[in-house]
Order: C-alpha cells, then structure tokens, then sequence
C-alpha cells in the first residue's frame, strides 16, 4: 500500500508525474516560470547593451556633480543654480517628502473624521459626509491639483494688494499673508543656544553654514525636550494605570499630561529665544519668513482632501465591519458609548483600518509626483525631469527616481505593517 | 405559583413578593411595523420565566428592551424600582442591575477571557484589577472553564463561549439575568453544557427571563411560560399547565409544531 505522504518510488518515477503529481506539481511550474524570468530579463539586458545611445555613453552617475544650472522655486535648504545635481535632486526629494508628510497627516484627519461623521445619526451631516466622499473621490486628482491652484492663483491678492495706508488686504493676524503667489508664514529662529543668531540681523538665504547648524542642533534640543514630554507623559499613564489596577480608581491624568507637554516646550523655547521672523512687504513683493507657494498648496490641499474620502470609507468599513452585536454587549455590561468605542470598537476597527491605510499612505506619496503639473519642484521635477533632460542621462535618472520612491515606499509599508502587527488580533 | 409537591428545586427557588420588572402597557414600532402591543408584565424577584413563540413575535425585542438596548415608544417599563426612561444615569443604573446574554455570545474577540470578564467591572465598577481577576475566575470556575483564562473567544468551542458569556454577566453582579436565545446557536451536544450553568443560577435565586425554544428547559426550571405572537403575550402559565392544556389556539399550534418531532 502507498499513502500519499510515502517516499516518491525510484522506479516508480515518470517524467508525466512532474505535472500530474501534486507532490511536484508546483515545483515544476515554478522552476518554469523562473527559467522564462531569467531569459525575459536576459533578453531586456543584452537588448540595453546593444543600445547604441547606451554603448556610446555607458551607465555613468558622474553628472550628479556637475552644476545644475536652474532655478528651484521652493528651497526647503540653500540652493543656486551653481549647486550640483546632486543638490538639486536632494532638494527635489525633500519638497516630495514634505508634501507626503503633509498631505499624510491631514488626509488622515479629513478620514478619520469624515469617515465617523458619515456614521453619524444627524441625517444632515452624513449626507453632508456623502457628499464629500463622492464628490472627492470620483473626479481625478489632477484636476483637483488644478482647480486648487487656479482658484488660489486668482482669488487671493496680489501681494502689491497689501500696500498703502488703507490695503485692500491685510495679513491674517498681522503675521501670515496669504497671496496668489502662495502663503509667507512667519519663519521662527533662536537668538540663544548653540551659535546664536543676533537677534538684530535675520538669518536669510544667504546663512553661513555655521549658522545652519547652529540652527538645526537648536531644533534638535526641541525635538529632544518634545521626546522627554511624551515619555513622561507615557510614564503618568503607565501610574496611572498601576493605580487603577490597584484601587479601581483612574486618577485624572488630563491636567498633569496637558502640563508636560506644554510647558517644558514652552520654556526651552523662551531658554532658546524663539523670535519670528515675520514676512514684510518690500517693495513689489513679501521679504523674509516662509513662503510656501501656492503650487506646495494646492498639491498638499488637494491631496489630502482626495484621498481623504478614500480614507473615510476605509474608516467606516473598519467601523461598520464590527458587528453590532459587539456594541450591544459592551452596552448591556454597562459600558457608556464613548468607552464602547475606545475599549471594544476601535481596538477591532483598526486593524481592519490599517492595511488599506498603508495603501493611501503609498498612494499619496507616488501621487505627489503630479507635483509637475503646477510647477512645484519634487523629485520628478528636478531629477526626472530638468536634470534628465539637461544631461540626458536617461537611464541613471529614472533609476534613481525608481529607487528612492520605492525604497521610501516600503519604508512607509514596513513601519505601519509593524504598527498593524502590533494591534493585530490574537486567535487560534 | 405553588410548586408541586414532586418538584425538585431547592429552597432557595422560592419567589418573594418583591417586584423586580414591571412593565406596564408597552408599546414598540419599528418604523409603521408594531412589533409589540401593550405588553403588562410583572416580574417578581426569583422567578424564571421562559418566553417562546414563533420568530418575528417580539420575544427578543421584549428583552432587549428591558435593558434599554432597544427604545420602547409608549408605556413604562421600572426595573428594581428604577424607571427606564431615557435618562442617562436611570439607564446606567438598571444595565449595572440587569445582565444579558446573546445568541452569538458577543466575546469581545481582542481580548482574553479574563479580559473580558474584568472589562466592565473595571471600567464600569471601578473595581481594582486584582479583585476584578478574582470574582472573574470565582465565576469562571463556576460554569467550569477557569483553565481557559488566558486563552481568546476564538480558541473556544460554542459552549464554552457561551458560558463564558455567562460569567461576564455573572461578574457584574447582577440581580436580574437576561437570555436571548442561549442556545440556538449551538450544536445539540454544547447545549447540555450551557443549560446546566443556566439551571445552576438558576437554582441559586438569580431572577432569570428567558427567550428560548428548549421545553426541557422550561419544564424543569421556569415557574412560568410566557407565550408570545404577533407582538402580544397571548397566554402565560405555569409549565406544568401552559405544556398540559394550552388555552388558545395559536400556543395550541405552536406547541404542537416545536413539540412534534
């Protein structure tokens, strides 16, 4: 007798069992598909060394350090048209990260509350929510970028609409000037710490790299006081939660908490001179503060509020995919509905959240590169696009270009898979 | 209600005179549907009383809004002495004092059995952790899985999730036990096992109201069968005479479609 998990007989073997055979089945067709992977790109590989543009030039990455020779409009760090590729592509990738980051966080805000909203009992405000999911969702991206940045472009004020003893514009508080040029923030600076900054003379784009890092170690003391905060913070919670184990009692956390983390934040900065740097007409134009342009605006707004609906509906799946029966029970134990939600609801929810979130993470941050269409300098802008076609270094730019949207993409996909995994739930 | 001189029950299955649910001339629509018609129940403390009849009467929905989990529209309904009314703290007041049990058992599935057992007396109570593990694996002995503490709903058969349903409620303390449905969901050899927890509170006084279809149960431990349709309690007895000779016609035909086989 033979059973299925006995031995394969030696002459028992024949050449049809590799396909019949589920026992080799398997192996057979992916040593198949494996073969036709290596001869597909072997054939891509000779075809690109037969290439004469390619045997002419060969792969060389050296242009990165030649000039670039243009002008980036938004210049998170110093740049001229003198600075390298390199440089330039630096910049690119750091005006793309700013944008993910940005549009990240507010299209989770507009998700998760939209996504709730929609929810909601008042008939009015879920269909409100209706409205905005299927509105946002279903025309493209694109042309919301688009529409944003014309509607930004031709509502807002000319900057000259600012000037004279009676504007016709007036900065929001006095500080913030909205422009169809973009928005010019306020621009905040240390007049103590590490290489101070007289307070007397703005530290402008043209700051000695002294300076530079004289101001990022003071931000770093920040980001340092910031991580103390939230430990502490993290630490009263824990006592709080012996203390409930302990005696039944939760004591109330919420004023002590309020306090670490704002007040140590609030003296490092008084410690540090935190001065602002306040954007000032000058002539036809704002001089000094942030500008982040009107091109950064509509793409981070238009992203955000687009895959924000997206992110709504993932929210009230996750919500609705928890069976009423869940609410019931926890209701009937006495719970009330806020504790519902926090204990019972969202621990189930997110994990049926995350995943999909993952995906509007990644879709957002490949999306910026429509950043082109309205002239905001992201790394499709600067390295694929003005430097390839400066240097007509083809091949090298759109690797490269490849290589840092997906080693950036799975950096987002292995830090949020790591968060799913840690809310995953635990059965059999 | 006098027993019968051949019944089993212990002493303590004795009904005092005080009132523990009275419900006076509900009323409940879903939308235009009337789902239940001037429903007038008294509940007295001790009493077990089993509620049948065919799906759609009304039965769930007459428990479910004992405890609020569902609105009725007219009339009153006051459990110990407390009027469910849609004040937050009355509603408060009376889940604390009545404890429910579902058909699919409602196990929070991201937490252990411990865990859920201790949830609402921690959170609801405020009782301190320890304690809480305490009376939960009191009452998690008593419908005998205490070794499955650590363990997640997922990880257990029907019956033992139900029984730790049970003793969630159980740990609440209760006064007044709800059951809606406790065994439908189950395969015919776990019904025993819940059954046997329920007859066990049961004999220990605990005020039960229970919608389900198993007679055996009805017989052996209800002091009163409520028999329900079309949204209205159409004839109530005691177990002996309500399964003996049926007065109307509808409980006639019912009983004889669920006891026929």
């Amino acid at each position: 007798m033979t059973t299925l998990s006995d031995p394969p007989h030696a002459d028992g073997f024949r050449l049809s069992l590799l396909v019949r055979d589920k026992r080799y089945r398997s192996y057979t067709f992916q040593a198949i598909a494996l073969i036709a992977l290596f001869v597909f790109f072997g054939w891509l590989a000779s075809n690109a060394i037969r290439n004469p543009v390619l045997q002419q030039a060969g792969i060389d990455f050296g242009f990165l350090a030649d000039p670039a020779g243009y002008d980036i409009n938004q210049q998170p760090i110093p740049y001229t048209s003198q600075s390298s590729h390199l440089r330039a592509s630096f910049i690119g990738a750091i005006n793309t990260l700013i944008v993910a980051f940005l549009a990240c966080v507010t299209a989770t805000v507009f998700g998760v509350f939209a996504g709730v909203l929609r929810l909601s009992n008042n008939w009015i405000v879920g269909k409100l929510m209706a409205l905005y999911v299927e509105m946002f969702r279903n025309i493209p991206v694109l042309i919301w970028i688009l529409i944003i940045f014309t509607i930004s472009a031709n509502v807002l004020p000319q900057p000259s609409a600012f000037r004279g003893d009676d504007p016709e514009a007036s900065p929001i508080l006095g500080v913030a000037a909205l422009t169809n040029r973009g928005f010019y923030l306020p621009r905040p600076y240390f007049t103590n710490g590490i290489g101070a900054v007289p307070d007397d003379v703005p530290a402008d784009g043209g700051a000695p790299v002294a300076q530079e890092v004289a101001s990022i170690a003071n931000w770093l003391i920040v980001l340092a006081v910031f991580a103390a905060s939230f430990l502490a913070v993290r630490g009263v919670n824990a006592w709080a939660t012996k203390r409930q184990n302990a005696t039944g009692r939760r004591p109330s956390t919420f004023w002590t908490n309020l306090g670490l983390w704002f007040v140590p934040i609030i003296l490092t900065l008084l410690i540090l001179g935190l001065r602002w740097e306040v954007p000032e007409l000058r002539g036809f134009n704002f001089q000094g503060g942030i500008l982040a342009r009107n091109s950064l605006i509509a793409l981070w707004f238009a992203l955000s509020i687009y895959t924000g609906a997206f992110i709504a509906e993932n929210v009230r799946a996750g919500i609705l995919a928890i069976s009423r029966g869940q609410t019931e029970a926890a209701a009937a134990l006495g719970l009330r509905p806020g504790r519902v939600m926090s204990l019972v609801v969202l621990p189930q929810a997110l994990r049926i959240i995350i995943p999909p979130l993952i995906s509007q993470y990644l879709n957002i941050t490949k999306n910026t590169s429509l950043a082109i269409a309205v002239g905001y300098m992201d790394l499709t802008g600067t390295l694929g696009g003005i430097t390839l076609n400066q240097t007509g270094r083809a091949l090298e730019c759109v690797l490269l270009l490849m290589a840092f949207y997906l080693v950036f993409s799975l950096v987002i996909s292995a830090v949020m898979n790591a968060y799913n995994a840690s809310v995953a739930l635990k059965e059999r | 209600m006098a027993m019968t001189d051949t019944d089993t029950a212990t002493p303590q299955m004795e009904i005092s005179d005080e009132v523990a649910i009275e419900i006076r001339n509900m009323n409940k629509w879903y939308g235009t549907f009337h789902v239940l018609r001037d429903i007038d129940l008294t509940v007295h403390r001790g009493e077990r009383i089993v509620i049948c009849g065919p799906s759609g009467s009304g039965k769930s929905t007459l428990i479910r809004c004992i405890n609020a989990l569902e609105e009725h529209q007219r009339g009153s309904i006051v459990v110990d002495g407390t009027p469910l009314s849609s004040d937050l703290k009355n509603i408060d007041k009376i889940r604390s004092e009545v404890g429910m049990c579902f058909q699919h058992f409602n196990l929070f599935p991201h937490l252990t059995i411990l865990e859920n057992c201790t949830l609402a007396p921690i959170w609801v109570r405020k009782i301190p952790k320890r304690e809480a593990e305490k009376t939960a694996m009191y009452f998690l002995e008593k419908v005998k899985i205490p070794d499955q503490a650590n363990k997640y709903p997922g990880q257990l058969s029907g019956g033992q999730q139900q029984r730790v349903a049970i003793a969630r409620s159980l740990c609440m303390r209760p006064r007044i036990m709800l059951f809606d449905e406790p065994t439908s969901a189950l395969d015919p050899e776990m019904i025993k096992e819940v059954l046997d927890t329920m007859i066990q509170l049961a004999e220990e006084g605990m005020t039960m109201l229970c919608v389900t279809h198993e007679m055996g149960f009805a017989r052996q431990v209800a002091n009163r069968v409520i028999f329900m349709d079309d949204g209205q309690i159409v004839e109530q007895n005691e177990p002996e005479a309500f399964f003996k000779s049926p007065r109307n016609e509808r409980t006639r035909l019912f009983l004889s479609q669920i006891l026929g086989h």
